[in-house]
């Protein structure tokens, strides 16, 4: 995974509470068995009608937003399934860090495998975000969000924080603990299956 | 200070623990199936990794396999190749699948208990939200993404957060138990919680309301967790959970004396603290029909569909939302549920196609016909289902009255495989999600148990199946 780098761009506000992970990758796009070109795919449903033409009223057809790697998005974004698809389309398509009042579990914790920064912000400053034409800065080692006005705070544990900076393997750092886990097996009263 | 049962299974699980930050949890069972998969047995062939535990490891194809003859090619090619995709991991991997020819083939949060392989006081995991089903066993049962199914795979354990203790109550009893199911209780918790009245939490389900279920309708319960948000949710094991392992096909040899060890320690202490606890009263509950987009957009039978401004009270977000899915669900506040004309009708999905909710809703439908405009299907949760509900022959009663009786999968449920709602069609569901387009792009599901559904099924619109006649 690439270490997360500082990011500094405009916003694109997706006004919506409760988005599933239904809505950002619709499920007929889930056969493909590679984690790359989800892009394409990114809120399908929203973005194009029944004839495949872009819907003019949906945010990430507007030209405006392209470059933008920041979604600032409603409460409780990512709830429903558990399909990691979401997140992989989201940074195909460019986006590094998603901004909402909270998230589903599972989305958020896939979020940091695969290099997107979540922030949780209260209800009052996402709106102010969503808001927001000028370009924001994103400052993963100092927590910071900064504005043309303000510096905005947020927190994040320091173990994900770290694996996002560093761009770390996982499953390399896991498997450092080895010893520990055949320790744990040898004691399980759980037998195998078969 | 004591414990509850999710803390006493998290702490038996802890192989790594830091000052702050996640532990690092061992995995007793991981189930895999071929959507949420292929990416990460991929990310173990590049780097060089095998499987830690094939042994602890289960996989079956449910998602995306056709419910019609299962002797034909399937016509889907992207469906085939991740079909294909998960017998050559399998194969490669050493690991045990069930495949779609497999008489042991079904959804796996189906599979998993009838087979034996879900325990008390394990810790299991898949790459679907819906796996908190298992929690109905006193089992810490969550979803994972695919990256912690390639982290699985390769260590057999996961870094997490240690989630909450929720408790939730269900007190009381249900006047007609088959009338108003699990499902309408677990309707009822998230329409009063809300979708995210769980979130960083494990729920546990106790009280007289819980404990007077059976075990396949403890998974009804458990299954929907995730609908309210919560990582998991279980209840804790008892003499019905042991006697429902007991003897089957992969039920450990030593099970007496594990259940002798769970008897002991899988429960909650009584001193133990929840950090939120959320009682429901069941005496009253009514048949419960969800009118909107998501499971906690949900009312009673009887009631009318609410207005934005009732239902948000005063919230401009929920109100928002609710306008929305009004909108996408064609309804209008004030008209009676039971003026809401369906399509179509699943019965089937990992919360409500079991032999119980095949037996139950058999009784709505024997000797009556399903109103002409309904198409209706019923898809058993596994072929083991579908084969005692053959030898019962509830086949029979339901295609006598014109279901369609199909091979086991989630079909409908998600719509990945032909089982496909079209655009603006209605459909009596007894799934776990209303999402727009969840069961097809412009489909309109409506969230019921199977009684409700087989009930709509035959009126050609919702119905209070506690005025039916089911002698
Ligand atoms: S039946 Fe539905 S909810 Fe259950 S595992 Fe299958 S797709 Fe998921």
């Amino acid at each position: 995974m690439e270490p997360f780098k500082k990011i500094k761009t405009i916003v694109t506000p997706l006004d919506k509470v409760n988005v599933d992970t239904d809505q950002i990758v619709p499920k007929q796009f889930l056969k493909l068995i590679q984690k790359s070109g989800f892009g394409k795919f990114l809120f399908y449903n929203w973005r194009y009608d029944e004839d495949n033409h872009e819907k003019q009223d949906f945010v990430l057809n507007d030209k405006k937003y392209k470059n933008s790697k920041i979604l600032v998005a409603g409460d409780n974004f990512g709830c429903g399934s558990s399909r990691e698809h979401a997140v992989w389309a989201l940074q195909d398509y460019g986006f590094s860090v998603v901004i909402a009042p909270s998230f589903a579990d599972i989305f958020y914790s896939n979020c940091f495998k695969n290099g997107i920064l979540p922030i949780v912000l209260d209800e009052q400053t996402v709106e102010k975000l969503q808001h927001m034409h000028d370009e924001i800065e994103i400052d993963l080692e100092n927590q910071v969000i900064i504005t043309p006005e303000e510096q905005i705070p947020f927190s994040i544990d320091a173990h994900r924080k770290n694996i996002l900076l560093e761009g770390l393997d996982d499953i390399a750092q896991t498997l450092q603990f080895g010893d520990e886990i055949s320790k744990f097996e040898k004691q399980s009263k759980i037998p195998s299956v078969l | 200070m004591g414990k509850t049962l999710f803390e006493k299974i998290w702490d038996a699980h802890i192989v790594v623990e830091k000052q702050s930050g996640p532990s690092l949890i061992y995995i007793d069972r991981h189930l895999v199936h071929e959507v949420t998969s292929p990416q990460a047995f991929d990310g173990l062939r590049m780097n060089n990794r095998k499987v830690r535990r094939p042994d602890l490891t289960v996989a079956t194809m449910d998602h995306n396999v056709p419910t019609t003859n299962r002797r034909l090619p399937i016509l889907d090619q992207t469906s085939a190749i991740q079909i294909q995709t998960l017998a050559k991991n399998c194969k490669d991997f050493g690991i045990q699948l069930f495949d779609i020819a497999s008489p042991n083939q079904g959804i796996v949060h189906v599979i998993g208990p009838q087979l034996g392989i879900t325990l008390p006081g394990s810790t299991i995991v898949c790459g679907d939200s819906h796996t908190s089903t298992h929690g109905a066993f006193g089992a810490l049962a969550f979803g994972i993404g695919t990256s912690e199914v390639e982290h699985v795979l390769a260590s057999q354990t996961l870094w997490l957060e240690k989630p909450k203790p929720f408790e939730i109550r269900v007190e009381g009893k249900r006047k007609n138990p088959h009338a108003v199911t699990a499902k309408d209780i677990i309707l009822s918790i998230i329409k009063n919680i809300g979708t995210g009245g769980g979130t960083g939490t494990v729920v546990e389900y106790r009280g007289e309301g819980i404990t007077d279920l059976s075990m396949e309708q403890r998974m009804t319960i458990c299954n929907m967790s995730i609908e309210a948000g919560a990582r998991a949710g279980l209840i804790a094991p008892d003499e019905k959970t042991f006697d429902y392992l007991r003897g089957r096909k992969y039920t450990p040899k030593n099970y007496e004396s594990l259940v002798d060890y769970w008897r002991e320690t899988l429960k909650t202490d009584s001193d133990a603290t929840f950090e939120k606890k959320y009682v429901l009263h069941i005496d009253d509950i009514a048949p419960q029909v969800s009118w909107g987009t998501n499971p906690g957009m949900t009312c009673d039978v009887t009631d009318s569909v609410p207005s934005p401004d009732d239902y948000s009270k005063g919230d401009q977000n929920q109100k928002k939302g609710a306008q929305k899915a009004l909108e996408y669900m064609d309804l209008k506040p004030g008209t009676p549920i039971t003026d809401i004309k369906v399509d179509r009708v699943f019965i089937g999905s990992c919360t409500n196609a079991r032999l119980e909710d095949l037996i139950e809703a058999s009784k709505v439908v024997k000797n009556r016909k399903v109103s002409p405009h309904v198409r209706a299907m019923v898809v058993p949760g596994s072929q083991m289902v579908k084969q005692q509900a053959e030898e019962m022959g509830l086949d029979k009663i339901f295609i006598d009255a014109n279901f369609e009786w199909r091979e086991a999968g989630c079909s409908m449920c998600l719509g990945m495989n032909p089982d496909i709602l079209s655009p603006g069609e209605r459909c009596a569901s007894t799934s776990n999600r209303n999402f727009e387009g969840r069961q097809g792009t412009g489909g309109r599901t409506h969230l019921v148990s199977p009684v409700m559904a087989a009930a709509a099924a035959i009126e050609g619109h919702f119905v209070d199946v506690r005025e039916m006649d089911l002698s």
